[in-house]
């Protein structure tokens, strides 16, 4: 068994971007076990996301026509019952949070390892070894794994597959139990709209946990009046309900694109990444000279955020 | 109704650390509860003062070092915690997740509760998969990343929200007996007060080996070996201005003005 059953995710009739990363990483896997790459494509208008995931390098394209959108009980059955027809070798879904909704229960039932939001893989015809990250991105590890498995791959870490392919488009007759159905989605609501659009902004001063505080904000809103910024933030400064959740910039937040982001006590985990990495020049400040937002910024000030921000204050009050 | 609530402590790690083998060296190593199991506690305890909860127990795998931390749990307002430890775990690198899935699911099977409780992932290995992992298993229903519960739990249904990415939210009913995994802000967990230290000395916490709760060693063999652990090459190509905090500010004002983002 070496072939490689990847998994699209789509959502609102949209397929999402890591659908055409996963033909990538499937490929590569599939060429090093020299197996076949099949993609499941599943709920939804799957014929047409069938057309559109044809590119290059996908072998056989399995539409699953169930319902509109996710449900992690269709796509666990449908999913197993795909692993049982094809025999692949490794099975891989995106680390997203739809996938990390299915993929654990797809490797419980099929009794297979799991190895979750993997960001390089490598197979030598025995033994996988999946790159990972470990302490919010201080480290990376390596981990090996022999036989089958269940893998989630993190977005935007491979390259998205393109040209078109010719792959055979067949339609699953995957005996979807209704019963063994035990969550229902009921609609889709977007969050943090209000007064703000931090998307619109060209200058953000965005601040992270290192503010520690939330009477320490004031300095930070200081510096943004000073600049005539827009004030933006990481996940834990919204989560601790100093900032509303318009102001979050990430994975689960907004998605910025200014011209400057000043990155203040924030150490750059991926979901944060994920909001701001477009973004045309990034300044961090920061006391960790090896915090991950040290890899995207463009300048660096490696000092303490409370005696940083009070002079560039003076800077631009004057 | 009882709420099991899956807690771990976790790894935190200082700024300039060393790596020994396939760890962080000991002296550059913390320890604190994880950051979702926190809101997780938290959501337990509110479903408690609400009167929909009678019991909520706190479950954690971790040797004894770690009841300082768990403790915490107690702290904010769970009425007793299960510990499960054995020597054949004192040497796993890296306790994978069907082991974890095998050992909760004991514990789990062992205490019944109505709707289980845990973090959308662990910080220090980031795995995020072991909630539904043991919902599978033990034949639950499920949901991850949850950022809200309605506390009604009406006809034994939970109403969530999903966070999804983008800043969209899914809004799913989950038949219960389900495990959720609960993402943070769902909630603003409490400190612990004073009294909840004390109170919570005093509180059981059981120690359970793998054949306490039937467990055969063979079945948590970790499939997944960690091999290497390092430091990632820095991609940094970025400008690290140096000096005094007044010179680096006055590099970032210029570098704003000649941007022209900034007056
Ligand atoms: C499913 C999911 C979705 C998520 N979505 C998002 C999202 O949309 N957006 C988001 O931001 N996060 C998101 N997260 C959370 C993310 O993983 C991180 O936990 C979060 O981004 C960390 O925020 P932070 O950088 O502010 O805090 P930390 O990681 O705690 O970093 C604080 C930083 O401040 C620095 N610091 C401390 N003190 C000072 C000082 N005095 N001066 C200068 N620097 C200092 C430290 O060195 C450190 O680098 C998500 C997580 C999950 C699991």
């Amino acid at each position: 068994m070496t072939d490689v059953l990847a998994v699209a995710d789509h959502r609102r009739g949209e397929l999402r971007d890591v659908s055409y990363e996963i033909i990538t990483a499937g490929r590569q896997l599939a060429d090093e076990t020299g197996g076949d790459l099949h993609l499941a494509v599943i709920s939804g208008t799957v014929d047409d996301f069938a057309d559109k995931l044809n590119r290059e390098g996908v072998d056989a394209i399995h539409t699953v026509s169930h319902g509109e959108e996710f449900n992690h009980d269709v796509y666990t059955q449908a999913v197993t019952q795909l692993y049982d027809e094809l025999a692949p070798q490794y099975v891989l879904t995106p680390n997203s949070v739809n996938g990390l909704d299915y993929a654990p229960a797809i490797a419980n039932q099929l009794d297979l390892p799991v190895v979750t939001d993997t960001i390089d893989l490598d197979n030598d015809g025995e033994t996988l070894v999946a790159t990972r990250e470990m302490y919010g991105g201080k480290v990376e590890t390596t981990n090996q794994l022999e036989g089958d498995a269940v893998v989630t791959i993190r977005g935007a870490e491979w390259p998205a597959a393109e040209g078109t392919g010719d792959a055979a488009i067949e339609a699953f007759d995957a005996d979807i139990d209704e019963d063994a159905i035990g969550s229902t989605v009921n609609g889709f609501e977007e969050v943090g709209g209000g007064d703000v659009d931090i998307s619109e902004a060209d200058l953000l001063v965005s601040v992270g946990r290192g503010i520690e505080e939330e009477e320490n904000l004031d300095l930070i809103r200081d510096l943004a009046d000073a600049l005539g910024a827009t004030l933006s933030s990481s996940r834990p400064i919204v989560d601790n309900g100093w900032l509303p959740k318009n102001r979050q910039v990430g994975q689960s937040g907004k998605v910025v694109t200014p011209d400057v982001y000043i990155a203040i006590g924030i150490s750059g985990a991926v979901q944060h990444v994920a909001g701001m990495k477009g973004s045309d020049t990034i300044v961090a400040i920061n006391t960790d000279p090896n915090a991950p937002i040290m890899d995207i910024a463009d300048y660096a000030i490696v000092d303490d955020l409370f005696d940083v921000v009070p002079e560039l204050i003076e800077e631009f009050d004057e | 109704m009882k709420i099991l609530v899956t807690v771990k402590e976790v790894a935190t790690v200082e700024d300039e650390f060393e790596i020994d083998g396939t760890e962080i060296a000991d002296q550059y190593l913390g320890a604190d509860l994880n950051e979702w199991d926190d809101y997780a506690i938290e959501e337990a305890v509110q479903l408690q003062e609400d009167g929909i909860a009678d019991e909520v127990v706190a479950v954690t795998i971790g040797p004894e070092d770690c009841e300082q931390t768990i403790r915490q749990a107690l702290a904010k307002g769970a009425d007793r915690a299960v510990r499960v430890w054995d020597d054949a775990l004192e040497d796993v690198d890296l306790l994978d997740v069907n082991a974890k899935t095998e050992i909760l699911s004991a514990v789990i099977e062992e205490e019944d509760p109505d709707l289980v409780l845990s973090g959308v992932q662990a910080g220090d290995d980031s795995f995020a998969a072991t909630g539904v992992s043991v919902a599978e298993n033990i034949g639950f229903q499920w949901g991850a990343v949850v950022n809200h519960l309605e506390h009604d739990l009406d006809d034994g249904v939970a109403s969530v929200r999903r966070e999804l990415e983008g800043g969209v939210e899914e809004l799913t009913n989950i038949d219960l007996p389900a495990v959720l995994t609960i993402q943070t802000g769902i909630n603003e967990p409490r400190y612990a007060s004073l009294r909840g230290i004390r109170q919570a000395q005093q509180k059981p916490m059981d120690v359970k080996a793998l054949a306490d709760i039937g467990v055969d060693e063979s079945t948590i063999e970790t499939e997944l070996e960690l091999t290497d652990m390092y430091e990632p090459e820095s991609e940094s190509d970025a400008t690290f201005w140096e000096g005094s905090a007044e010179e680096t500010a006055s590099e970032l004002g210029e570098l704003l003005r000649d941007k022209g983002v900034a007056q």
